[in-house]
């Protein structure tokens, strides 16, 4: 590994002085893909920035009307033993436990893994399908934008020089809202998605769709919304026929690779498969059967 | 390149020790603090050989810098039994030939000790699921997984009541 100097700043103006003193800057917090990334000469830097010692980046809370704020470098092992984000927030828990295993999770962070902008993450999906907004600061202050606006492509996010992200919001779901986060790997675990997908699906009394939310992971450049699916299952009953619509048009709107991990025919078949099976997933959550 | 003085609790011990930013935990553990129980197998985070408990919870030794142990509580494989007085997992490794070349065996005891710590009566899917993070290529996982279960019962049975 090249070296590099070890900065960990105490709070967040200290880290934005450290971001803007002219040299290049890697952020530390888990570590779990940074470390791995300058070990193996894929980035490089004159300093890197570590994240940890800033509280405000790692703590979680639920606010008063029941949204959730995830510091960007809480670690993912903090967040699903939390009884009160399994219970309000499952579908972060789908995607927490199955970034990498134990040892990862103790020390990655859902920040790391949105930065990190694998087009395969598993995070992204479950937050975008969540409605999640990003808040990111720098020395000048604090913008907020979409977690689905902050891809730019493979590995690139909307991060400009000197900013870094500090906080994930997430809104509470409301009555009769269920969400659902899953992929499809070749084996058990510990493993990367050949495609994923993640669903916010809300109901009203008489069982009717109002909304709904479809994202995928790994069939494009970037972990992708997919509006048509959505529209296409608002207004009707929230069945088998309906979602097949849903899988319909994710399958539409997937533009994947053939690479190592599947082909392209095989990604839009399961984007269809996995949309159809996360609405399941997540009205299965809405009448409490998971 | 200037190295940077660290100061951490390993194996309940307070240790102080001199190592670059870019020195992996698990390089200053086995090239400057001598302790070399930990493996590299990967050298990437998938393999667990690495393992070590950092402030309780079991990481990959390979993907956390030297420098960050400032302050920390460090648990190795070394500070987990005694030659004459092994921990229960050690013994059940042994009993259930839990191992054929060594190597992701100290990896799989930090592990599954960090789990048991926390879960003293895990069952068979939840060990699997717990040990995803450590590979072994030699035996299969079947007879970890059953000294990983024995240690857990005797581990019970010696409690007081």
């Amino acid at each position: 590994m090249e070296n590099f100097d070890y900065v960990a700043p105490r709070s967040l103006a200290e880290a934005y002085a450290t971001l803007g003193n002219g040299r290049s800057s890697l952020m530390l917090a888990g570590g779990t893909d940074v470390i791995v990334q300058l070990r193996e000469g894929r980035k490089r830097c004159d300093q890197l920035i570590d994240l940890k010692h800033i509280p405000d980046l790692m703590t979680f809370q639920v606010n008063s009307d029941g949204s959730l704020e995830i510091g960007a470098a809480a670690p993912l092992a903090t967040l699903y033993e939390n009884a009160e984000i399994a219970r309000r927030f499952p579908a972060i828990v789908d995607a927490a436990t199955i970034i990498g295993g134990t040892q990862i999770q103790s020390r990655a962070s859902l920040g790391g893994n949105l930065c990190n902008a694998s087009p395969a993450a598993d995070s992204s999906p479950a937050l975008m399908a969540l409605g999640a907004r990003l808040v990111i600061g720098s020395s000048s202050g604090t913008r907020e934008i979409a977690v689905e606006d902050f891809f730019v492509g493979p590995g690139r996010s909307a991060l400009q020089p000197g900013e870094l992200l500090v906080k994930i919001v997430v809104p509470a779901l409301r009555e009769n809202a269920g969400a659902f986060y899953h992929r499809f790997i070749p084996r058990n675990e510990m493993d990367i998605a050949v495609a994923s997908a993640g669903v916010l699906l809300e109901l009203d009394g008489s069982g009717q769709i109002t909304r709904a939310r479809v994202a995928l992971g790994a069939v494009g450049p970037t972990p992708i919304m997919v509006p048509a699916a959505a529209q296409a299952v608002t207004g009707k009953a929230a069945n088998a026929d309906t979602f097949a619509l849903a899988g319909a048009a994710a399958a539409e709107a997937a533009t994947p690779i053939t690479d190592m991990r599947g082909s392209i025919a095989q990604r839009k078949h399961l984007a269809s498969v996995l949309t159809v099976r996360a609405f399941e997933g997540a009205l299965a959550r809405i009448k409490g059967d998971s | 390149m200037r190295r940077t003085q660290v100061q951490a609790t390993i194996n309940g011990e307070r240790v102080e020790f001199l190592c670059e930013p870019r020195q992996s935990l698990l390089e200053v553990l086995r090239e400057e603090l001598n302790l070399t129980g930990a493996k590299e197998g990967c050298n990437n985070g998938n393999c667990g050989a690495c393992s070590v408990l950092l402030n309780g919870r079991v990481v990959n030794s390979c993907c956390v810098l030297g420098v960050e142990l400032e302050g920390a509580d460090l648990t190795t494989i070394e500070g987990i039994g005694q030659a004459g007085s092994l921990h229960p997992l050690q013994q059940t490794f042994l009993e259930e030939a839990a191992l054929q070349c060594g190597i992701c065996t100290p990896g799989f005891i930090v592990s599954a000790k960090a789990l048991l710590d926390k879960e003293p009566h895990p069952d068979e899917h939840r060990v699997r699921w717990w040990l995803a993070n450590n590979l072994c290529r030699c035996t299969g996982y079947d007879k970890i997984v059953r000294a990983v279960l024995k240690a857990a019962d005797q581990m019970e049975e010696v409690k007081p009541v």
